[in-house]
């Protein structure tokens, strides 16, 4: 079949370290962006880079870091928003990808850690790890701007374009099967109230 | 706000009585998986500019969302039937009831006085235990006189309280034809 394929696949971009990508990740955040983190490792990686009052640490809800970012971003279309999310739980919601491309946000960006593993409950593979490519699933949702980060350069850059440039994005990056050197508090209460006031919305 | 005054105001059908009550609570964004009782709702919400309206792939993504924009400023409402809603308990569980957001749920109740369908029946069984079971405020709106009133205290008292509520539309409101 000959159609066009973008230049970096699933197959050929880099494994890379998802604390790594995190961090450089939130280096580059200079004005209070959103940062929602996804269940499991995607929140730990989170914790362990920074604890911004913009971040939002999930502790349940698998599933659900990317229509929770679409809800911040649609509440304060200003502020860039952006999802962490794991291939395991993206799969679980797919159909959001195609809300978030019919709504279109501009200021919303997914970000996917694909290890290809339910690495949290045992490294039990995802489909991701044999035949999926959830970059080819966002593009077919209707975001037309998802592609894989070559390597670590690559990721910097398309960061950086999410955070000037209208969006929705959608930025698939393979990781290895690094475990996360801390665990976020269990507290959910007390993570909410540290990001409404970090999104200026709870003043107490 | 002002539902003081609007209160003794009477309404020509539900979705009105609804529609004035998100008005006055400035319930501005509306997320829903479609259904046909709901459709005059709907219909109503996506002529009115006040509203941001939007179809969801599945209802726990649409509370996922209406969560967001919760903590995030913005006041919504999820709109389902019966059925989806009973995949919404770990959503619940673990996001709004755990963290306490104000996440309001509207769901239209089929599987009861005179549903059709046997999967729309038993399912519907499991809707009030589930809220119950998590300590999720809920009213079955039944009377038209009473549906801004419900409407508005409840989502007052979501937003006050932090904690999710569900109002559930009954037959008795919805398919009764002695109104108006």
């Amino acid at each position: 079949m000959e159609r066009d394929r973008p230049a970096v696949t699933r197959r050929n971009s880099k494994v890379m370290n998802r604390l790594d990508l995190t961090k450089r990740l939130v280096a580059k955040l200079k004005h209070e962006e959103a940062v929602i983190g996804g269940i499991g490792n995607a929140n730990f990686d989170l914790w362990a880079a920074e604890r911004r009052p913009q971040n939002f640490y999930m502790l349940g809800s698998m599933g659900l870091a990317a229509p929770i970012a679409l809800g911040v971003a649609l509440a304060q279309p200003k502020r860039r928003v952006f999802a962490l999310e794991g291939d395991g739980s993206l799969l679980m919601q797919l159909g959001s990808l195609a809300t978030i491309a019919m709504v279109a946000p501009r200021n919303l960006a997914i970000v996917v850690w694909d290890n290809g593993m339910y690495q949290i409950t045992g490294a039990q593979k995802t489909a991701t790890a044999e035949v999926a490519d959830l970059v080819e699933m966002a593009r077919g949702a209707g975001i037309a701007q998802s592609a894989w980060a070559k390597d670590e350069d690559d990721f910097e850059r398309m960061i950086e374009r999410a955070l000037k440039e209208d969006g929705p994005w959608f930025i698939g990056a393979r990781t290895d099967a690094e475990t996360p050197k801390i665990q976020t508090p269990r507290e959910p209460v007390a993570i909410k109230d540290a990001f409404m006031r970090g999104l200026g919305v709870k003043q107490s | 706000m002002g539902s003081a005054e609007s209160t003794s105001r009477t309404d020509a059908n539900w979705h009105e009585a609804v529609i004035r009550a998100l008005k006055d609570n400035d319930v501005r964004l509306v997320v829903y998986v479609p259904d046909n009782v709901l459709k005059p709702l709907i219909e109503a919400v996506q002529k009115d500019e006040f509203f941001t309206v939007f179809v969801c792939a599945r209802e726990e993504e649409a509370v996922g969302i209406v969560c967001g924009a919760a903590m995030a400023g913005l006041k919504g409402i999820v709109l389902m039937q019966t059925s989806g809603f009973a995949t919404l308990a770990n959503v619940l569980a673990s996001l709004a009831v755990a963290a306490q957001i104000p996440a309001v749920l509207m769901v239209s109740e089929r599987g009861t006085l005179g549903d059709f369908q046997p999967g729309q029946a038993i399912v519907c069984r499991t809707m009030r235990p589930i809220l119950q079971s998590l300590g999720i405020e809920h009213h079955t709106m039944t009377r038209l006189e009473d549906a801004h009133f419900t409407v508005d205290r409840t989502i007052r008292q979501a937003h006050l309280t932090q904690m999710p509520a569900a109002l559930i539309l009954s037959p008795l409101l919805t398919a009764n034809r002695r109104k108006a």
